[in-house]
């Protein structure tokens, strides 16, 4: 898994603290403590891992481990407008791959990452309940039905303008 | 607790409530096969994931197959362990396993040696019915070990080695279903993790996925070069261990073989490092003796106890880990280093040969002794005191590439200068044999007085973590001994907390001491192998003429001549060394 480095602040390591307090410091919460400090930071950076670790007591790489095992947990922050592919049974017979695919190579990141510049992450979603305009892309709130390969170029566009 | 009637394969026997049907077949001579299973019960380390499903046996009355490993005896069960279905299942197993690793055997470092490699012979797998796609990792190089995951079974015997035997915490399972792989936190290279290099993990892989980094053909390489002399020291526990690659029973003394064929090979002058263990007695011995003195006179500023510092493995761990700690262990370096230190100055000076053109070769049970011998302060204007430092296995592989075989060869002695050694520095290589060292040499010069028996029994066995009394004539001493680096931080623990008072320590990295080192012959998790290795250093020690350090000569003309008295500025200068903090080392690169 990819990932980037930050610095953590005071701050941060303090609501960190305060989170696996919360959990009394019980490694056997760790599912849930990641998940409140995602809920927090809006991803796992490695740092935020290793001070989770260091406050549980238990090895970074057990931490890794876990967050690596549920597709839930990111390393990565979403960009500034994540995208997601529906690739839902209906989506995905009309084609949402090649959308995907698209994507992936128009932006240069693959699914679960970032654009360097922070403005796009791409993702895949389950169905998202709007079959009747397969293949679907949702960018932040807005959603894009019916979307061919040669949309996604113009549609990218709409936000780097 | 209560015994049960089972019948396998129709033989009736009795077992213990809670015994596996694995346990149950062993009893009576039934041996059925296991790959992620692994026990070494004396050692008290067991490992049953029950994930492979390589080891089912057919249960009267049960519709699956079940995993031996794991599945519990109950009254009235009747288990069939060599059934056809049970061999096809075994096989399916098998092919399903193969078909993701790599076809490379003819090339792989465990060739002959790997449990994977045998189970597929013994099955009789010929054909590979399923493909899929194959894993392909990066391969991760450190000075110590290699990581090459594409070979990487999932047995997670190396997470148990480095998580719950050796609390190092290295390697964890991530990722899941195909990427599925043990590594260290964010996929970082081992020598970026808090790895110890104990090779703990390379001692139990069943495949060649984790290895000890090759150091062999550059050994070729210099001992092929007539501008270079080129000399080797060998580990005390490497002569109780290399016979048993060449089919010799564990335990068998291969000391004057393993010379032979090491002057055979070319090298110029072959020593031993248990004249540096005589040497790091001197020198920690006096050490501990001054710090006890100062203690005993009311010095507050000296700390007791003082811990054994010749484990390079052990010295790792507590800068990682402990080095609020690091002022206690002795300064004295680890018995490889002392060589190195010695050979390129004092005999460098002795052979006329230049320092550059002196290449020291070590021959070693460890794996950790690898990255011990790159560390900075180990080197003269960059050239490293040990230039190479080679594992007992690959002793091995270098002499079955040139000359054949030990078994033939006849009994040689080491070179003079720093061959001479005494039955003190051969017990180094098991656990409490460091600490028994150090107490003969220590009781003689404290009392003054002769030992009258030099064995210090209350030191000696298995069990994982030790205490015992050492009496100096009145003044009573509390030793403690761990082996297996989760019991040296029990230790370490206890005495950050103040709750145990030890005068002196022993750590050895490896369960067992070296002789149950990362570099030796696999065990394959029979630790009957290690038990008979611990018996033959006692047996050398018994058969020396001299049994304390300070009684070699060898050892007393080095001080007389270049050194001086032990814990002379010279003796500090070559012969001590400082620990690091590194605990920072484990976070991320910024
Ligand atoms: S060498 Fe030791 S510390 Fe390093 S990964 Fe293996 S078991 Fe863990
Ligand atoms: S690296 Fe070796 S010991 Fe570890 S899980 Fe893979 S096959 Fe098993
Ligand atoms: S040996 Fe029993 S499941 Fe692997």
């Amino acid at each position: 898994m990819s990932s980037i480095h930050i610095k953590l602040k005071d701050k941060d390591c303090q609501t960190i603290k305060e989170i696996c307090e919360s959990f009394n410091n019980d490694p056997g919460e760790l599912i849930n403590i990641l998940h409140k400090a995602q809920e927090h930071f809006g991803y796992l950076p490695a740092e935020v891992q290793e001070t989770i670790a260091q406050n549980l007591n238990i090895s970074v790489a057990k931490v890794y481990g876990v967050v690596t095992f549920y597709s839930f947990f990111s390393m990565t922050p979403k960009g500034k407008h994540p995208i997601s592919v529906c690739t839902g049974t209906a989506c995905y017979v009309r084609g949402a791959e090649k959308v995907l695919e698209e994507l992936k190579k128009e932006l240069k990141i693959s699914v679960g990452e970032t654009t360097p510049d922070g403005k796009f992450s791409l993702s895949c979603l389950r169905c998202v309940g709007a079959c009747g305009l397969a293949p679907v892309v949702m960018i932040g709130d807005k959603t894009y039905g019916r979307v061919a390969p040669e949309d996604v170029k113009k549609i990218i566009e709409e936000y780097n303008s | 607790m209560s015994l049960i009637n089972i019948k396998i394969n129709g033989k009736e026997l009795q077992v213990e409530e809670g015994t596996t049907i694995l346990q149950a077949a062993k009893k009576v001579g039934i041996e059925i096969p296991t790959l992620c299973y692994m026990n070494l019960h004396d050692l008290n380390i067991e490992h049953n994931p029950g994930g492979c499903r390589i080891c089912v046996v057919e249960v009267e009355g049960r519709r699956n197959l079940a995993p031996s490993c794991v599945t519990k005896v109950w009254e009235g069960m009747s288990v069939k362990t060599h059934t056809m279905r049970v061999l096809n299942a075994r096989r399916t197993v098998m092919e399903l396993i193969l078909s993701d690793h790599p076809f490379e055997c003819l090339t792989c470092a465990k060739n002959g040696n790997c449990d994977l490699q045998k189970l597929a012979q013994d099955l009789g797998v010929r054909e590979i019915h399923y493909q899929g796609e194959q894993s392909t990792y990066k391969e991760d190089k450190s000075p110590a070990i290699i990581r090459d995951m594409d070979k990487c079974i999932m047995c997670r015997r190396c997470e148990t080695m480095c998580n719950d035997v050796q609390t190092c915490g290295v390697l964890s399972g991530i990722n899941r279903g195909f990427t599925a792989v043990v590594a260290p936190a964010f996929e970082q290279d081992l020598i970026k993790s808090p790895c110890t290099f104990c090779g703990q993990c390379v001692a139990v892989c069943p495949t060649g996925a984790l290895t000890e980094r090759d150091y062999t053909n550059r050994v070729i390489r210099a001992l092929a070069d007539p501008t270079k002399t080129v000399i080797v020291q060998t580990a005390p526990a490497v002569r109780v261990a290399l016979g048993e690659e060449f089919g010799l029973p564990a335990g068998t003394i291969v000391t004057g073989k393993m010379v032979a064929a090491l002057r055979r090979l070319g090298f110029d002058k072959v020593y031993d490092t248990d004249f540096a263990a005589d040497l790091t007695i001197m020198e920690e011995g006096t050490e501990f003796l001054d710090r006890l003195s100062r203690y005993l006179n009311g010095d507050k500023n000296v700390k007791l106890p003082i811990l054994t510092s010749c484990c390079p493995g052990w010295v790792n761990f507590f800068e990682y880990n402990f080095p609020d700690m690091r002022d206690i262990p002795s300064t004295a370096k680890s018995p490889q280093q002392m060589f190195g230190a010695i050979a390129k100055t004092y005999l460098a000076e002795k052979l006329g040969v230049k320092r550059e053109n002196l290449v020291v070769v070590s021959v070693m049970p460890c794996l950790a002794k690898k990255y011990e011998a790159e560390r900075e302060e180990f080197r003269v204007d960059g050239n490293p005191d040990v230039d190479f430092s080679i594992s007992t296995r690959e002793l091995a592989h270098l002499i079955k590439q040139t000359i054949g075989d030990i078994k033939d060869l006849p009994d040689e002695d080491f070179d003079k200068l720093m061959g001479e050694s005494t039955g003190a520095g051969v017990i180094f290589g098991n656990t409490g044999g460091v600490i028994e060292a150090a107490c003969r040499t220590a009781y003689e010069i404290y009392t003054g007085k002769t030992l009258e028996k030099v064995e210090f029994h209350q030191l000696r066995g298995f069990e994982s973590v030790r205490s015992a009394v050492v009496d100096f004539d009145g003044l009573k001493l509390n030793i403690g001994i761990a082996h297996g680096l989760g019991n040296a931080r029990k230790l370490l623990e206890c005495i950050r907390n103040g709750e145990c008072e030890f005068h002196a320590i022993e750590i050895m990295a490896c369960p067992g001491g070296c002789i149950g080192g990362g570099g030796q012959p696999l065990h394959h998790g029979n630790t009957e192998i290690l038990k008979a290795r611990a018996a033959a250093i006692y047996k050398e020690d018994e058969g020396k003429a001299l049994r304390k350090s300070h009684e070699n000569p060898e050892i007393i003309k080095l001080y007389e001549e270049f050194l001086g008295k032990p814990s002379s500025e010279k003796a500090h200068h070559l012969l001590h060394t400082k620990y690091f903090d590194k605990k920072k080392r484990i976070y991320i690169e910024k």
